[in-house]
């Protein structure tokens, strides 16, 4: 237990267990069909439980993995055995929150897909090679939106789905002042 | 028809299966990927396409080389592009690629400029591709930047330094290790996640300098640490400085508790429960030590998250294994956690009650159990059905209850494995607790009455067939038994004839009866079937008389096979068919030491109903036909053992000699194996000259040089040696190899005409009690125990002295008798203060000897042991005592 508390893997799924987007660290999983077995196995042992308020927590072939879940979407994040829960928990609750952020409230599967790129930067940020760079969900999204200030779409060609959402949250963000 | 149907596909197009990448393909975006290499590059079109490339990667798509190659120089052409947004996505597609040294280079240029730019993210994110892909002479000309970048003021541009610092440690620590003094300046940083990357970075180039990690861990437990991950990071190594400095002072307090105990007050719940961890975790922790930590899991036990929920009693289960009563004081939260939503939470809370309860607490426990237990998967239930088992051990008084339980939910749904974790805690529970017995069984009959697993049906007959003669009323067996014949698989039949058989044997007054029913099975449809009712009739005398049952017919009922079956298998494939009938005494029972990949597997016993150790095919037989196609030894009689080869030579040296000892009634043969490692000699007539001086009870009779011994080509010699018949007689040999040498011209491989006489110094060489022990295994050590007669039984105490460990001294002993242990007794459980290991094996002359063995720990390192031996002969056990008193 001297050692760097570590991430074994970072999962976005759907509710039918597809992946959105995924990040392994750990060779544990040498090929493609042991990821999707893992993945797999992960989404049957977790699909039946409520995990949209709170955090929940499994532990299974050696694995401490805390999940999350919003509309159709499951966030994952695995660890080691021995590892700390509640800093998986805090990881998890970074990229959680900072993708929220990312999709400016309206995470869906279908939201995550058309902004794939946030989400691969954003997964990009918090973890590098398993250890952990950044757990903060304002720092996170800070620094993958930071580099798309130009590429942002003027108001005119926003849907208008998002054009409420965004609405949405600074109603949201005002009120909470 | 078609027509609903191309319109339901319609529908869910449209709505569910929305998504921007349907039907991508690879080849269309590798065609897409040549707008890289447009002249006027359009960046918003480039980050789509590289957002492709990153699905189709993310999706489980791989690239060829030669697409990954064409893809990777096309990206590189985007650095000429000055938006940040698509430099970004470049970056990361880089890493994916992970490109090869070759390939590198091109990007090389590019990515130093970026290292070195005005804007952070540039920066930060140049150092983190650039460190993942290089290797170590590119990183000595970089090498300069990153020190920079360690102390950078930018903490993204730090952090992304001291990360790959991290990495590159692995790969090149040598280069690492130069830049601790900047790390260390950064573990002074203002910025949370610096100093905890920057701690990471600075224990791992420390890690083997024990000084510097105890000073390193001083200076920051007195100072303060910003984030909460590296106040973690401090803990984990303030507790490896705890538990290497305690190898050092046992007398006083332990250094840095206070430190752990403060941050159990810590704002950041991830630090409190990484210290209250530590805490529990501490060598030899006392209960005064324990309790703060307790206070603070138990207070997470209420917690609202899952996560903190499961963290605390997962701390507390571990806690009660060692010092339940420290964690009683939970009870009663824990008891509330039984209904918790998250199913591993709910088992965890339930096996630390098991631990924790007192009897007066059992029942009402299991009666929140039983409610629990529905709606579980199995392999939560296997882990509370084994917590019941200790449980129950633990109160015997309370076995009705307790057995109760078991025997309801073996009656309900469950798979294989589940339902012999229960089968076999009633097993263990009926060996275990006499006043269990007949209750257990009764419900193990019952269970076969309806039981899907052939493995447990035919597992439990032999079971009854065991227990159930001893019981006060074993007829009422009978009929659950006989009912298998009915209704069952072959197998199943098989295994109940057998059962009654045993019952036939055991008990007179069924036997008439037992006749009857086995006369009805000699019409069955199945072979193996009416062979064993035959066969039963037969020894048992089935002609109407009703006679005492003999000796050997309870030998061949219950007796157990002593013969390993891998060898047996291999001796039944090796006889031809022919008027000589198969002789089973011709199976050698030696069972050949595990082979290492077994014995790394986790020390599981097996136990219950477990089936005895199979061994791998032994070499015995290689061995003996070797030796009885040597004239001089053919009249030795029947191997009785071959030890492993012993080596005599150092590694390395000019003559490579090991010797195996083979072991016959009224012989000893040594077997000298020779390897000649030097190209430019012959040997010749080697032999080796055997001084018996020191082994009083042996006398030469016969010699076996090698007649040449050219190089690299191994070679025998053997020396025989008289011994008294059936002693096992030891001594010390000292071996001198004397041999003939001839020089060979290495050009032409011959040999010159002439020799010289030589001589070279052997290690000695000593026959041991051991060797006199075959390895041999029983199936059911209790059974066997028993069956063996009391009155040669020999009970005494040693004590062994200071030891390393207990599993140190249970392995001395082990070796020292040469002996099989049985039911995975070798292994000794962590922190155990006291350990029964169980022995079995065939001394010479083919006298059967158990050994059961208790030690204890008396004082801190002090083993003693308690040494039982039963065997079939009164002097044999007194020769075991000699053995374990003179080793």
């Amino acid at each position: 237990m001297e050692s760097c508390p570590s991430i074994k893997n970072i999962l976005l799924l759907d509710s039918e267990g597809n992946r959105v987007a995924v990040k392994y660290y750990s060779d544990e999983w040498p090929n493609n069909s042991a990821k999707e077995a893992f993945e797999k196995s992960l989404f049957t042992k977790t699909q039946k439980t409520n995990a949209r308020t709170e955090a929940e927590i499994a532990m299974f072939e050696s694995h401490i993995i805390v999940y999350k879940f919003v509309q159709d979407l499951h966030f994952s994040v695995t660890g080691a055995e021995n590892e700390n829960e509640l800093i998986l928990v805090t990881v998890l609750q970074g990229f959680f929150d900072a993708v929220g952020l990312l999709l400016r409230g309206t995470v869906d599967k279908k939201e995550a897909l058309e902004n794939l790129d946030l989400i691969l930067l954003c997964l990009d940020e918090i973890v590098d090679g398993g250890i952990i760079l950044e757990t903060d969900a304002n720092v996170i999204a800070g620094k993958v939106a930071s580099h798309n200030i130009d590429a942002a779409a003027p108001l005119s060609e926003q849907t208008i789905s998002q054009a409420l959402a965004t609405a949405r949250e600074h109603l949201a963000r005002s009120l909470l002042k | 028809m078609a027509q609903p149907l191309v319109k339901k596909d319609d529908d869910r197009d449209d709505e569910a299966d929305y998504s921007p990448f349907l039907g991508i393909e690879k080849g269309a975006v590798l065609q897409e990927a040549r707008v890289f290499n447009d002249p006027q590059l359009d960046p918003r079109r480039c980050s789509q396409v590289i957002t492709k490339l990153l699905y189709l990667l993310n999706q489980g798509e791989t690239f060829t080389k030669v697409e990954a190659t064409e893809v990777f120089f096309a990206v590189t052409k985007l650095f000429q592009s000055k938006d940040i947004g698509l430099r970004r996505m470049v970056y990361v597609m880089i890493k994916e690629l992970s490109p090869s040294a070759d390939e590198v280079i091109i990007v090389t240029s590019s990515l130093m400029k970026d290292m070195t730019s005005k804007t952070d993210m540039y920066r930060a994110n140049a150092i983190r591709v650039l460190c993942r892909i290089t290797d170590g002479t590119l990183l000595t000309q970089i090498e300069r930047y990153l020190k920079q970048a360690i102390v950078d003021k930018n903490p993204v541009v730090a952090s992304a330094a001291l990360v790959s610092g991290i990495h590159l440690l692995q790969t090149n620590p040598e280069i690492v290790k130069r830049w601790s003094n900047e790390v260390q300046e950064a573990v002074q940083s203002r910025a949370a996640l610096v100093q905890f990357h920057a701690l990471a970075l600075l224990h791992q180039i420390r890690q083997n300098d024990r000084l510097a990690v105890n000073k390193l861990v001083s200076s920051l437990t007195k100072g303060s640490v910003r984030s909460p991950l590296a106040q973690c990071l401090l803990i984990r190594y303030t507790s490896q400085v705890i538990r290497e400095s305690a190898n050092n002072n046992q007398a006083g307090d332990r250094p840095f508790y206070d430190f752990l105990e403060g941050c159990l007050r810590h704002k950041a719940e991830m630090v409190i429960f990484e210290a209250a961890r530590a805490i529990t975790e501490l060598n030899g922790v006392t209960s005064r030590e324990l309790t703060p930590a307790i206070t603070v899991l138990q207070l997470f036990l209420s917690s609202s998250k899952p996560v903190l929920r499961f963290a605390a009693v997962r701390t507390l289960n571990k806690v009660a294994m060692t010092h339940p009563m420290a964690v009683t004081n939970c009870n009663i939260d824990m008891e509330s956690l039984i209904s918790d939503q998250n199913r591993s939470i709910a088992t965890l809370a339930i096996t630390t009650l098991l631990k924790t309860g007192n009897e007066s607490s059992v029942d009402r426990l299991m009666k929140q159990i039983t409610n629990f237990m529905s709606d579980i998967a199995d392999e939560f239930k296997i882990v509370v059905v084994e917590a019941i088992r200790s449980l129950c051990l633990k109160f015997p008084l309370k076995h009705r209850s307790l057995m109760n339980f078991l025997s309801n939910i073996l009656r309900e749904e469950g798979g294989f494995e589940y339902k012999k974790a229960i089968v076999d805690s009633i097993v263990i529970l009926i060996r275990d607790i006499p006043e269990a017995k007949e209750s257990g069984l009764l419900h193990l009959c019952e269970f076969i009455e309806d039981c899907e697993f052939t493995y447990l049906s035919t597992q439990i007959l032999h079971f009854l067939g065991i227990e159930g003669p001893k019981t006060s009323d074993p007829s009422k067996y009978i009929r659950y038994i006989y009912n298998r014949v009915h209704l069952e698989n072959a197998t199943v039949r098989a295994g109940a004839v057998s059962t009654l058989a045993k019952f036939g044997a055991m008990v007179d007054t069924l036997k008439p009866r037992v006749f009857v029913l086995l006369r009805r099975c000699l019409f069955d449809n199945d072979d193996e079937v009416r062979d064993r009712a035959t066969l039963y009739l037969n020894t048992l005398g089935g002609d109407g008389a009703v006679v005492e049952t003999g000796e050997d017919v309870k030998e061949f009922l219950f007796g157990s096979l002593d013969i390993p079956l891998v060898n047996l298998e291999n001796s039944l494939k090796n006889y031809e068919p022919s008027e000589e009938a198969f002789d089973i005494n011709s199976v050698p029972k030696e069972v050949k030491t595990q082979p290492l990949a077994e014995k790394k597997a986790p020390g599981k016993k097996p136990t219950g109903l477990g089936a005895p150790p199979a061994g791998p095919p032994s070499t015995v037989d290689a061995y003996e036909k070797l030796l009885l196609s040597i004239p001089e030894f053919a009249n030795f009689g029947k191997l009785f053992k071959s030890s492993a080869p012993v080596e005599l030579t150092e590694a390395e040296t000019e003559y490579a000699v090991n010797v195996v000892k083979h072991i016959f009634d009224g012989h000893v043969v040594f077997q000298y194996n020779c390897t000649n490692t030097i190209p430019e000699q012959l040997l010749e007539n080697v032999t080796v000259i055997v001084d018996a001086s020191e082994a009083e009870e042996f006398a030469e009779v016969a010699s076996k040089p090698l007649r040449s011994l050219p190089y690299d080509s191994p070679g025998q010699t053997f020396v025989a040696f008289e011994k008294p018949e059936g002693v096992p007689a030891i001594g010390k040999f000292s071996n001198m190899l004397r041999f003939i040498v001839k020089e060979v011209d290495p050009s032409t491989g011959e040999a010159e005409d002439d020799g010289v006489e030589d001589e070279y110094q052997l290690e000695e060489l000593e026959v041991v009690a051991a060797d006199y022990m075959l390895k041999v295994g029983v199936s059911n050590f209790r059974n066997a125990w028993e069956t063996m007669d009391a009155d040669c039984e020999r009970v005494d105490e040693y004590g062994l002295g200071p030891r390393e460990s207990l599993a140190e001294a249970v392995n001395a002993v082990i070796n020292l008798l040469g002996m099989q242990p049985c039911e995975g007794t070798e292994v000794v459980p962590n922190n155990s203060r006291s350990h029964t290991c169980l022995l079995s094996g065939v001394y010479i002359g083919n006298v059967k000897v158990l050994v059961r063995l208790q030690f204890g720990l008396d004082g801190p390192k002090d083993v003693a042991m308690k040494l039982a031996v039963r065997s079939e002969d009164e002097a044999v056990s007194d020769a075991i005592h000699e053995i374990v008193a003179s080793g």
